[in-house]
């Protein structure tokens, strides 16, 4: 832990960054150095260049979703406290942690999770995933043997599905709802090298 | 209660018949040295498989000379074998029968166990009766006739994903546990000995080894069979499941290579044996599963080309199946892990290159092999135990292993389970940890093992197979009858029962890829890194190969899932249908053009890039807009539809008498569904035909032309009085419809109706349209309404599709056209296609 100490002291208020995420200082070194290595200029910052650089991200259908929800406030550029904060909602939920009652909630909650997932098909940040939204990600996600009106069939029908209040759009709320039974926890987790 | 003794009062007739039988055909010599030497074979194999033994009786009975020609002769020798072997399959299976239906015992007591109680008292009757055990599970029939199939079963009804998720936990437990258990036990078992707790026994070191060897095992058949009625969180399920299949490779080379040893003796055991033994651990669990993989790519491949033999094709995966167990077996490899891999393997993709109806088949035929000779062996294990002889008892050896049996696989699956935590991203629970141990139930593969042991080799054979029995019966009965209260007490968590939603499925394949971009950016190669470069293997590769080109298309989880919920909907439309009297509603055409209306609004902006797909791709299409029509969509429909019926009854009835007449014309033809044209057949229809075509002919030379809109009423009625209600109704939507047309689709539209009213009928009533899209014809029925919605926008398609649209006899486009509401959107925007195929194919029909 010595030698690893001295290198936490590069990273900016540390501490506080666990407290919120939950990461091990292990895990913030780690990331640490991944960020730097992202950080190709070392400006300090990434940004939506710097991860479109990653092969995998531009082969993955939804790998753009994905860049921008690292950059949510609008703002195009990450800093690594922000970039830690986001990839905190992968960690596995901490069981006893959440018993404790802690003060605030991890990102890795259930909830936190699920908020994050929303986001994903949110494009306009309105809080409700209309049929058009749902539709963007159907058509990146399923590619070139669905035709566009089994699209349309299968967005209409999944709307259906949650829609609770029959405002042809799909809320939070009834997104969590409609997940209910499923298990978050295992499967929008990772197991970040330490 | 009584009806279950009643019904075990004619087991017990039926086993007194077949003893009986048995007897009577049997010389009494050889009845008596059968019975003197107490055959370990059953009496059904020992015949079919050492040939020798079964022709001294028959042999002696044909000799005989014949005097005067016999009318009817005693053949019992002659049908014996089969004959035994088809009555104690019945016995069993009527065994379930009794215990299934008694509901209150099975959900206290599992299934497993009642079946080995029935077995206690047909064994019991057996004994009475002969005082010998004449029948028992031997290694023969369990190895290569019973247990193939439940094998079987498991790998192709393995979830794979969770299989492979956890597969790195399996391994561990089935490996590093499997030999722990093993080598535990056989060492505690020595050295209880070594302390003098057993008394004077004639067991040696490796004796014990070898023991221990065969009782490490966790049974799959046992634990599938305690397991299913104890609905447990599915990674809970893998864990105990897959670790009991794989372990079989462990057990096997354990058990031959202590065998070996046994054989060897102590002395001449040296390193070089050891990692012999070793190294063949690998090569018999690596190579059973390379047997296997090798076989599931093989029945891919075949399946890829069996479209015209649809009938047989479910038969290639159990011939290949077995082949595959055989196989390994042959080579001394792991048949378990061979038989496993080839289910698994195969399954994704015969899935997909079967048709719909095979897949069904291959699945139910599979479900009632493996319920089937569970079902034996289960009763097989329960009568093996009423034989004096096997009977040593030894208390402290017995009451010792069932300790030791216990005990290790606590510490075991703990130990395990501990180190494992530290690596899993879910940590197993405590109570998922007491299941897991508490699961390791022992069964018919150790019972199999045990009497395989070489009495010479082994003096204490008995004791050791008693053992066995009873570690088997303790873990089955009533580690199996307390499962599920300790299930309930400790809150274990179960498996939720979910019903498939879409969003959910999206979801998850979201969340699948999200969690590989996070992998990508937090710079690490992991669990989801492998697997998404495994699918993109496989998906360009593998698919490529071994799937049809036509099912490579639909291979998609979220729409495979929209199909089933389309399914699932369609189901309950029928089901509504039947409940209201009559499925004439499903036919109302008021319910299809609500859905088109929709779909057209919907779809108005898209281009139509997808028209240049092929038949295949079409006719998935087609069908899909139907389901959007969900059943409260129509709470106001049924209504009209109702009171429509009454109307339609004559109409109605008038389809119920030709279609008995189809299905009479169905019963004919054996390897294909269609419709068998004879001669007659087609003479009768081109008379009907001919006689239909001059009515119609002669009510559109009067010139009817109704007017557009018609009440629905007297539409109906107008159908009742002619029949070529249809052709004329077809004949004056294409007049609305285009003026410039009428001239051009007038004498179609008298043409091809002409005979629709006996086509009609048919194709409606058997097969709906959007019930039946994966079987036979149905994708043409469902064609038209693709035709339907898709014409109005592009005229240059509809030249393109009419000949198809013809060729599917189009019967829900006219229904469609029949009704004023449609006729007014036709008006609107469709234009009737331009029909000019149709003679053509009319005299190819006729």
């Amino acid at each position: 832990m010595g030698s690893s100490s001295s290198s936490r002291n590069k990273i900016p208020n540390a501490q506080e960054l666990m407290r919120q995420t939950g990461f091990s200082s292990a895990h913030l070194l780690r990331l640490h150095d991944r960020f730097e290595s992202l950080d190709r200029d070392n400006r300090g910052y990434l940004s939506p260049d710097d991860f479109e650089a990653l092969g995998g991200l531009a082969m993955n259908p939804i790998g753009g979703r994905i860049i921008e929800a690292f950059f949510s406030s609008g703002q195009d550029t990450v800093d690594f406290s922000s970039f830690v904060r986001i990839l905190a909602h992968f960690r596995p939920t901490d069981r006893n942690r959440n018993k404790e009652g802690t003060q605030q909630e991890l990102p890795s909650s259930r909830t936190r999770k699920l908020k994050f997932a929303f986001q994903l098909y949110d494009l306009d940040r309105d809080g409700k995933i209309s049929r058009e939204e749902l539709l963007q990600v159907l058509r990146a996600m399923l590619g070139l043997q669905v035709t566009e009106e089994q699209l349309q069939s299968i967005a209409e029908r999944a709307i259906q599905e949650a829609d609770l209040d029959k405002d042809d759009a799909i809320s939070f709320d009834e997104f969590k709802k409609s997940l209910e039974k499923m298990d978050i926890d295992t499967k929008m987790s990772v197991s970040f090298l330490k | 209660m009584a009806a279950s003794w009643g019904f075990t009062l004619f087991l017990c007739v039926l086993l007194m018949v077949c003893r009986g039988l048995s007897l009577a055909g049997e010389d009494p010599d050889q009845t008596l040295s059968s019975s003197g030497q107490v055959k370990a074979l059953n009496p059904e194999i020992d015949n079919a498989l050492s040939s020798n033994h079964g022709t001294t009786g028959e042999g002696g009975h044909a000799v005989e000379p014949i005097t005067t020609l016999p009318i009817v002769s005693w053949k019992w020798h002659h049908v014996t074998t089969p004959y035994l072997v088809a009555l104690w399959i019945l016995v069993s299976w009527l065994c379930k029968l009794v215990i299934e239906a008694n509901h209150h015992v099975t959900s206290v007591i599992p299934e497993s166990a009642l079946l080995i109680c029935f077995g206690f008292i047909l064994g019991g009757m057996i004994w009475a009766a002969d005082k010998v055990q004449t029948f028992r599970l031997t290694p023969t029939v369990f190895f290569f006739y019973l247990l193939p199939q439940v094998i079987l079963d498991a790998g192709y009804h393995m979830p794979n994903k969770l299989f492979f998720t956890n597969l790195g936990g399996i391994l561990v437990h089935a490996v590093i546990g499997t030999c722990w258990n093993a080598a535990s036990l056989g060492l505690s078992l020595w050295g209880c000995q070594m302390g003098g707790a057993m008394g004077d026994l004639d067991i040696g070191l490796l004796q014990y080894l070898l023991f221990g060897s065969l009782m490490a095992a966790v049974d799959p058949v046992a634990v599938i069979a305690v397991f299913e009625q104890v609905h447990v969180n599915d990674v809970l399920f893998i864990m105990v499941f897959g670790e009991s299949l794989l372990n079989d490779g462990v057990t096997v080379v354990l058990f031959n290579v202590f065998d070996a040893f046994v054989s060897l003796g102590g002395p001449k055991i040296d390193a070089a044996e050891i990692i012999k033994g070793i190294v063949s651990f690998f090569v018999v669990a690596f190579g059973g599963s390379l047997v296997g993989l090798v076989f599931g790519l093989l029945i891919s491949l075949l399946t890829r080309c069996t479209k015209n033999i649809q009938i047989i094709e479910p038969g290639f995966i159990f011939v290949l199946g077995y082949l595959s167990y055989l196989t390994a077996e042959m080579l001394s490899l792991s048949a378990i892990l061979s038989i496993v891999f080839c289910g698994m393997c195969c399954q994704k993709y015969i899935n997909a290159n079967m048709d719909e109806n095979s897949v069904q088949t291959v699945r139910y035929a599979m479900k009632a092999f493996a319920n089937g000779s569970e079902t034996i062996i289960f009763v097989f294990l329960g009568i093996s135990a009423i034989d004096k002889v096997i009977w040593v008892w030894n208390t402290g050896f017995i009451l010792l292993t069932l300790l030791f049996v216990l005990v290790y696989r606590f510490i075991g699956v703990f130990f395990l389970t501990w180190i494992l935590n530290r690596y899993r991203l879910v940590p197993l629970e405590f109570v998922d940890q007491v299941i897991m141990s508490y699961g390791g139930l022992r069964g018919a593969v150790a019972y199999g093992l045990a009497v395989m042991l070489d009495e010479n080799k082994i003096k204490e054979k008995n004791l050791m197979v008693c053992t066995t029995l009873i570690v088997v019966y303790f873990t089955v009965i009533l580690q199996g009858i307390t499962m599920k209260p300790l299930v309930m007490w400790l809150k274990v968590k179960r498996a939720a029962v979910t019903e498939v939603s879409l969003l959910e499925k999206l979801t998850n394949k979201m969340f699948n890829h999200t969690l590989v971009a996070i992998e990508d950016i937090s710079g690490q190669i992991g669990h989801n890194y492998m697997r998404s470069k495994w699918k993109y293997f496989e998906e360009n590769w593998m698919s490529w190969i071994l799937m049809k080109p036509s099912a490579r298309k639909k291979q998609d989880q979220v729409f495979d899932v929209f199909h089933q919920l389309n399914l699932k909907d369609a189901m309950e439309y029928v089901t509504e249908g039947e409940r209201r009297g009559s499925l004439e509603f499903v036919r109302n055409e008021n319910s299809i053009i609500d859905f088109k209306k929709k779909s057209e609004s919907e779809s108005f902006d898209i281009n139509n890039a997808n028209m240049s797909n092929d038949h295949g791709a079409m006719s998935t299409t087609s069908r899909d807009p139907i389901p959007s029509v969900s059943l409260e969509m129509h709470e106001q429909i049924m209504k009209a539809v109702r009171e429509a019926e009454a109307i339609n009854a004559h109409h109605l009835l008038d389809q119920h008498l030709y279609k008995s007449r189809k299905q009479h014309r169905h019963r004919f033809s054996r390897s294909h569904f269609d419709i068998n044209r004879d001669e007659k057949e087609v003479q009768e229809i081109f008379q009907r035909t001919m006689r239909n075509r001059l009515k119609s002919f002669t009510s559109a030379k009067m010139g009817v032309k109704p007017p557009k809109t018609i009440v629905k009423h007297t539409q109906k009625e107008q159908q009742q009085k002619m029949p070529n209600g249809k052709s004329m109704d077809k004949a004056k939507t294409s007049y609305s419809g285009d003026e410039g047309l009428i001239s051009f689709v007038h004498p179609a539209g008298i043409e091809n109706p002409a005979f629709m009213p006996d086509l009609d009928p048919m194709d409606l009533l058997q097969i709906p349209p959007w019930l039946g899209e994966s079987e036979l014809d149905s994708s043409m029925v469902a064609l038209s309404h693709r035709a339907q919605v898709d014409l109005p926008r592009t005229p240059s398609n509809l030249r393109r599709l009419a000949p198809l649209r013809i060729s599917t006899r189009s019967t829900d486009s006219f229904t469609l056209e029949n009704i004023p509401d449609t006729q007014q959107m036709d008006s609107d925007q469709l234009q009737p296609p331009p029909p000019p195929p149709r003679p053509p194919r009319d005299d190819g029909y006729v």
